[in-house]
């Protein structure tokens, strides 16, 4: 019985750490903002490098052929630096939909060019978790019509995949005729989000999502897996962040982390959010090895690092008192980061209905 | 991560499993210590290696190599059978004489105490000196061969059932608070030892005030030198500190409390239905796996032999917490009947969750506070300065 990462898994992990804690400070988180940059070209070609785009995909088809585990590794340390690249959907989402569902065709074609960095997928299925008023998309005869929300990794991406109102996934061209793409304005500025509506646009339907809810389903988990672990590496830093702080801060002649008052905040952040972690591995770890388990520990990993997330970022930035507000300090990235995590593929509520639904409590 | 076992780990617990199921009738009913019957199941527990399995067999243990794998295992077979596990004597005392005390020590107090004939309390907080121990005043003061003993102590468990006391008191007055106290050992039937019992808003008596009145102890009854019964404690505060907070008992709780949702009703309808109640529910489900994972992660360090640092200084703040919110939850399931108390008509579980529900905040406090246990945390684990001495202010 071995409850803890490999040493390979904390290499891979600490490298793509090593990287991003020098190429992306907050300098250049801001300078992306400020220019309303959600995939930075430079950090991009790094990843790339480091083969993080193809960290789920077979070697044979171009990737590194790592699971779950892995993935989520990588996005905790994303998470850490709120770094302005698209993974979620990308690398994760998009991968995991096509290797689920996807002809032999369909996955020679794209998977080798996703690990490649050479394509960006973005993946719209929030109509399939909570479809608001006239949203939802409907197909018919490889055509595609409607509207689909929040697709993730959206602004960025030149390829697409869409879920439909029956729960079937189809690859879209980004740029054909028939795709309008309006980016949406988010707290988060670190990544991109966007609003698709399609007129008769061409799609390539992945068959094995068709009449069957499993592709869907898988790539939903992924989804929710890597915003968790994303939260839990956003929340360290806020936590870490904080400490640094409190034990240099002074007032009344003392460093404030030796009054109890915040001292203890320390604390209660550090003793929330450390089990979350051992949640999220056994979460990831399940995908691959328990899968019986593993959609439910996903709902709950993805529901319980929203709340614990929400109340780091909250005292984190009260323990910065005044500095935690003001955009010099530059905290409001991991603040807002947490939410965009807590609230995109299902807010906590819904998430925890669905794991009492797969509990067969109701 | 790998949570399998290797063949070697699943041969014995299929060999504890097998024993279980062979001696099951020779068990005591209820897990009471000092009757014939839990005696002679300890015996038998001993010398299967299933109770004080690392203590030397010179001392009556069964004398194995420290392995966490097999105790987790066996403490897991047991709770799967339900039946009343073995124990190694007292969690704090016998670790504390197999580190620190004198042969004689040894030869005298570890087999009966593990064998159930001698049973201990503890005699460290005061009225004056709880979460700042260290400056207990219980003096002793040698006089020929002995220490004479005046004053009191509090929240002594068992202090009315025990044969034996371990007890913190100041034998060099003008020492510094830390370096001026001493660990003695000695018989609850010496003279001068008076027992009161202090009842608890549960309305047991699980605790005592425990009163010294020139109380003779023979000087060879010390553990350590005199002076060194503070860092002789700590030796066992750290003993009792991983215990309060067992994530297998949290699991069991959270399950009878969905056992409970799916069985009572309101107006017709299972409390399971009730959108808000579920909600709760998961919530907590959430924080119950998260400590038991986390419990798996602190197993693996351990089982390596390494610190497990964060992971094992939360265990008992977090842990103990839950239960308290568990508990609350099923008080707030049963409504009204969440009042009833004792022996009355309606009463569910046999008022068990009202009774743990007083008791887990009794936990809460004891063996160190919540805020002590964030004070620890903030500077231990995550490096904060301590706050200032009162005279640096």
């Amino acid at each position: 019985m071995e409850f803890t990462l490999t040493e390979e898994q904390r290499l891979l992990q600490d490298s793509v750490s090593r990287f991003l804690e020098t190429e992306c400070p907050l300098d250049r988180v801001r300078e992306s903002a400020d220019a309303e940059i959600t995939n930075d070209p430079g950090l991009w070609q790094g990843l790339t490098e480091l083969g993080i785009h193809g960290i789920l995909i077979p070697e044979t088809l171009g990737g590194v052929g790592l699971g779950a585990l892995e993935a989520a590794l990588i996005a905790e340390a994303l998470g850490k630096t709120v770094t302005p690249v698209p993974f979620v959907a990308n690398a994760v989402m998009a991968p995991v939909a096509l290797m689920s569902a996807a002809t032999d065709e369909q996955r020679e074609a794209w998977l080798p060019k996703i690990a490649g960095g050479e394509v960006i997928f973005g993946v719209g299925v929030t109509e399939q978790i909570a479809r608001r008023e006239s949203d939802g998309i409907t197909a018919s005869g490889g055509k595609l019509n409607g509207k689909a929300m929040f697709v993730l990794d959206g602004a960025d991406a030149n390829m697409l995949i869409i879920a439909d109102n029956t729960g079937a996934l189809h690859i879209v061209d980004a740029t054909a005729d028939g795709v309008a793409r309006q980016k949406l304005k988010t707290i988060d500025r670190t990544r991109s989000v966007a609003e698709i509506v399609l007129t008769d646009a061409p799609g390539d339907v992945l068959p094995g999502s068709v009449r069957d809810e499993e592709p869907l389903r898988q790539t939903i988990d992924a989804g929710r897996l890597i915003l968790a672990a994303d939260s839990l590496g956003s929340s360290q830093t806020m936590i870490d962040r904080s400490i640094a702080y409190a034990r240099e801060r002074k007032q009344f002649n003392r460093v404030i982390g030796s009054f109890q008052a915040v001292k203890h905040m320390c604390a209660e952040m550090a003793s929330d959010l450390e089990p979350c972690r051992a949640l999220v591995w056994y979460a990831a770890h399940a995908v691959g090895a328990i899968p019986e388990e593993s959609r439910l520990m996903i709902c709950h990993a993805k529901a319980h690092l929203a709340e614990v997330g929400q109340q780091v970022a909250r005292k984190s930035t009260e323990v910065h008192g005044g500095m935690g507000f003001t955009d010099l300090l530059g905290l409001h990235y991991w603040f807002k980061r947490n939410g965009f995590n807590r609230q995109l593929l299902g807010a906590p509520e819904l998430v925890r209905e669905e794991a009492a639904r797969l509990q067969g409590w109701i | 991560m790998d949570l399998g076992y290797t063949d070697e780990y699943k041969s014995f617990r299929r060999e504890v499993e097998q024993f279980l199921a062979d001696h099951r009738n020779h068990a005591p009913s209820g897990a009471v210590r000092g009757t014939d019957d839990a005696k002679r199941w300890q015996k038998l527990l001993i010398e299967q290696g299933y109770a004080a399995r690392t203590i030397p067999r010179e001392y009556g243990g069964y004398g194995a190599e420290p392995d966490i794998l097999k105790n987790h295992i066996i403490a897991e077979a047991f709770a799967k059978a339900r039946l009343p596990p073995g124990h190694s004597g007292d969690p704090r005392l016998v670790p504390t004489l197999l580190e620190l005390g004198t042969e004689e020590q040894k030869q005298a107090y570890i087999r009966p105490t593990i064998e159930g004939d001698m049973s201990w309390c503890q005699g460290y907080s005061e009225p004056g000196s709880g979460s700042d121990l260290a400056s207990l005043s219980t003096r002793a003061v040698v006089d020929g061969d002995d220490f004479v003993i005046n004053g009191q102590k509090i929240w002594t468990s068992g202090a009315k059932t025990a044969d034996m006391i371990f007890c913190l008191v100041r034998t060099e007055p003008d020492a510094p608070k830390h370096q001026g106290i001493s660990y003695l050992l000695f018989s609850m039937d010496t003279p001068g030892i008076d027992v009161r019992p202090l009842k608890q808003m549960t309305g047991d008596s699980h605790f005592n005030e425990v009163f010294f009145t020139d109380v003779r102890v023979p000087t060879q009854q010390i553990v350590g030198r005199r002076g060194e019964g503070w860092f002789v404690a700590n030796a066992t505060l750290k003993h009792e500190r991983g215990s309060l907070g067992d994530p297998n008992a949290a699991e069991s709780r959270f399950y009878d409390i969905v056992e409970m949702m799916k069985e009572e009703t309101i107006d017709g309808s299972r409390l399971m239905e009730n959108a808000n109640y579920r909600d709760r529910l998961l919530k907590l489900q959430a924080r119950m796996l998260s400590m038991k994972y986390n419990g798996m992660r602190v197993l693996t360090h351990n089982a390596r032999g390494e610190e497990p640092g964060l992971p094992r200084w939360i265990v008992k703040l977090q842990g103990c917490e839950l239960n308290h919110q568990m508990a609350g939850m099923a008080i707030d399931l049963m409504g009204e009947l969440g009042i009833l108390y004792d022996n009355s008509p309606y009463i569910r579980d046999a008022g068990m969750w009202q009774h743990r529900y007083m008791m887990d905040l009794g936990l809460i406090i004891g063996g160190g506070t919540a805020q002590i246990q964030k004070n620890m945390i903030g500077e231990r684990a995550l490096g904060l300065p301590k706050e200032p001495k009162y005279e640096e202010i």
